[in-house]
């Protein structure tokens, strides 16, 4: 078959196959060796990355004797600044995961895949690794030389110093994540001495090897193929969302200055196919085919066509923040008409009301009561009705504490047993305790009974209570 | 079909459908023959180490030596040697001295529980409610006394509670008269009591007497419930007419504690004494 008898079907296809050309899927075959440039948003850049920085330095914050935040999970008790919570109050956990869960979806209704672009670990440590390249290998086309060149020992002293701080830069992350769970300064000494356990090591080892790989080797491919965030951006972004966009209307037909043609005459757009804003992209993309999978939303083709644009003096903002709407010469969508924004506001609201709540009534002493279900009751000699009960006493406080239990319930009511009680800091610390009523002053089979428990500690008395139900036969 | 293949050079293994649909002969991908080969690997490692191939009687047995009922007994050792600690200590001491120590008390309790439900539940129910026709463990009217001490004989040596029939010596209107005074709690109230004999066993007051294992006629509580539509009453009466473990009298009651002396240790049978008094009722 030759090219000139293609059937009609066959010519359809090929045009199929051209068309999709544009559509380069990036794979990973390449490196990516983005260009670096300043410009604002490189700085807006560099500043929400900053917050990463606290990983690092947190955990060496002290209070008192102890770590300022620390999730110490062998003894189950999770300290943040004053507050202790234990595993009990764990459900504020999961009020804490909606609320992010949600501003991942209000900000990227909002304003695209920002914490992709300003935020997010991979793109972060990405970028300084990158920046690292910079600084050792040279400019972009340096580098793509450099990774041609055979190895000599000037290539072998540039990659060995590369991956000497990339590895540094990994040690360093895992050594703090673990820091988190582990006492800090402890932490420093028992790695060196050998102490420190398999759950840590393991630990450091797994955020060592992630760290190198992702940011090291995986970079955007991570982004495409591994994140599932990536993936469902597509249907958190919507027309009135505001991403870089490439305003094609004012942009084509792109074409390059030509030579001693003044402005007036010009029929191209203001495009001038630099292809900058490709050469800048961290994740290879181009985004005059508009937005795409690929894009984390990181502005920075923003800065290199502004640059350009300057040049040569066309007006800055041919790609710019700018939603769908109002590049097809809409209008933007007042925000009171976005019920999706709003309603995403109001379950994250309720959520961070919940963990207020939680918060402020984070009880330093709290009481459990458990009912003995076999016999639910048994008639004394005296002719009292016997209860019994499984007290739980839970105390979060730093110390341990003597406590007295009290209950209020039927008259002639006789609490059994629950002298000498002390509270376990930190743990919960059982006892069995019975109480007796005079049949006659029953009432009928269930009568309410209010336990008590208070203690004190530095001057302070702590309460907690709970009800519980007195059994007696029927009647 | 290979001689006009319409897609050449790309490999395809000559099957098309549909005129563009072909079949491509790509080499496998790389991860993939390696997951390939490290899992055969895996395999003969496995069954170098672990017991795996039925060659004769029994497979091999893997150089590592590992069972599952190995496993299981070292799983139990450890077990073991945390009880131990306290083990040692419950031996030397008195189950008096166990109660007065919360600490070993609680763990008296939670570590004998499976113990008592083997041995004791079935009776006395798991949390000494007693069951029909048994007694129950966690109130405080005790037949034969509710001391720990006591307690520990009784699971030592068993019970047998003794009452004759008194059919032959109460007319049925007399017997009415007796039970009404009894479950009145006023068993004194009633000549009779007096008269036939009951307060030799039961006592003057008719509190009865541990030494004897009498019951206390006083207190509203049985030691014998009332069967299928029977009242209280009812219940009573049968039992003062037929008496307990009468063999002279078909229809007595039976009640009857086994010896646990012989099936159990001492220090399983101190131990269980402390959870039996633990329930509530312990004097
Ligand atoms: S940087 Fe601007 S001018 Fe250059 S190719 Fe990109 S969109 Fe066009
Ligand atoms: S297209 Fe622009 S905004 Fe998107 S990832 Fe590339 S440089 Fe960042």
């Amino acid at each position: 078959m030759s090219a000139e008898q293609k059937s009609p079907q066959q010519s359809a296809i090929d045009e199929l196959y051209d068309e999709a050309e544009h559509w380069n899927l990036n794979t990973g075959e390449e490196t990516i060796h983005a260009k670096r440039m300043g410009g604002t948003w490189r700085k807006i850049k560099w500043l929400s990355a900053s917050v990463w920085i606290l990983l690092f330095i947190v955990p060496y914050l002290r209070i008192g004797d102890r770590q300022a935040i620390l999730f110490d999970i062998p003894n189950r008790q999770f300290h943040i600044l004053n507050m202790t919570i234990l595993p009990q109050d764990f459900w504020m956990l999961s009020l804490l995961l909606l609320f992010f869960a949600l501003l991942l979806a209000v900000s990227t209704a909002l304003v695209g895949r920002v914490y992709c672009g300003y935020f997010c670990f991979q793109t972060v440590w990405t970028d300084v690794f990158t920046w690292l390249d910079e600084k050792l290998e040279g400019t972009p086309p340096k580098r793509r030389k450099l990774d041609k060149a055979k190895l000599d020992f000037t290539k072998f002293r540039i990659k060995f110093t590369k991956h000497f701080i990339w590895l540094l830069i990994s040690v360093l992350t895992g050594i703090s994540f673990v820091a988190w769970f582990y006492d800090a300064y402890d932490l420093w000494s028992d790695i060196f001495s050998l102490q420190a356990g398999s759950t840590a090591y393991g630990t450091i080892a797994l955020f060592t090897a992630g760290t190198y790989v992702l940011a090291g080797y995986m970079r955007e491919q991570a982004c495409f193929w591994l994140c599932p965030y990536a993936r469902i951006q597509g249907v958190m972004v919507d027309n009135t969302t505001l991403v870089p966009t490439y305003d094609f209307k004012r942009g084509e037909p792109r074409g390059r200055i030509v030579k001693g043609q003044s402005e007036d005459e010009r029929t191209t757009g203001d495009c001038v196919d630099c292809k900058q804003c490709i050469a800048v992209c961290p994740t290879g993309v181009d985004i005059r085919h508009g937005q795409q999978e690929g894009c984390i939303t990181c502005g920075l083709c923003i800065d290199a066509c502004d640059l350009v644009m300057e040049k040569i003096d066309r007006p800055k903002g041919l790609i710019r923040y700018e939603s769908l709407d109002v590049l097809e010469g809409g209008e933007n969508r007042p925000l009171f008409k976005r019920p999706r924004v709003w309603v995403y506001g109001l379950i994250m609201s309720v959520a961070l009301a919940g963990i207020g709540y939680g918060l402020s009534t984070l009880d330093a002493l709290e009481l459990k009561v458990i009912h003995a279900r076999q016999p639910l009751f048994v008639l004394l000699s005296t002719g009292s009705i016997q209860n019994k009960y499984t007290l739980k006493v839970l105390n979060k406080m730093t110390k341990d504490v003597p406590v007295t239990i009290t209950a209020t319930g039927p008259e002639g009511l006789i609490l059994v047993d629950a002298d000498g009680i002390i509270a376990k800091h930190g743990k919960v610390t059982p006892r069995t305790v019975f109480l007796r009523v005079p049949k006659s002053n029953l009432k009928g089979e269930n009568t309410p009974i209010i336990f008590q428990v208070e203690g004190e500690m530095s001057g302070e008395v702590f309460m907690g209570t709970r009800m519980s139900v007195f059994i007696g036969p029927k009647y | 079909m290979a001689d006009n293949n319409p897609y050449p050079g790309e490999n395809n293994t000559g099957h098309i459908w549909d005129d563009n649909i072909r079949e491509l002969d790509n080499p496998v991908p790389g991860w993939w023959m390696i997951a390939f080969w490290a899992s055969i690997i895996f395999f003969f490692g496995y069954g170098v180490l672990y017991p795996m191939y039925p060659i004769g009687q029994k497979p091999t047995q893997g150089v590592l030596g590992w069972t599952q009922i190995k496993e299981y007994q070292e799983g139990l050792d450890e077990v073991m040697a945390v009880r131990a600690e306290f083990e040692n200590q419950l031996k030397e001491m008195t189950a008096q001295e166990i109660l007065a120590n919360p600490g070993l008390a609680d763990y008296t309790e939670a570590s004998v529980r499976v113990l008592f439900g083997d041995n004791c539940a079935p009776c006395h129910g798991g949390g000494g409610q007693g069951g029909p026709g048994y007694p129950v463990l966690a109130d405080d009217d005790w037949l034969f006394g509710g001391t720990v001490e006591t307690i520990q004989q009784t699971i030592t040596m068993g019970r047998k509670g003794i009452m004759t029939a008194h059919g032959k010596i109460l007319s049925d209107a007399e017997a009415d008269k007796l039970v009404d005074a009894i479950v009145a709690g006023d068993p004194q109230s009633d000549p009779n009591f007096l008269q036939k004999g009951c307060i030799a066993c039961h006592g003057m007051d008719g509190k009865g007497m541990q030494m004897l294992g009498s019951a206390n006629l006083t207190d509203g509580i049985y030691r014998f419930v009332p069967g299928e539509g029977q009242s209280i009453k009812d219940s009573v009466k049968q039992t003062i007419l037929h008496g307990v473990n009468d063999v002279t009298d078909p229809q007595t009651r039976e009640a009857v504690m086994p010896s646990f002396g012989d099936r159990l240790s001492k220090d399983e049978i101190k131990k269980l004494a402390v959870f039996v008094y633990k329930f509530g009722g312990g004097q």
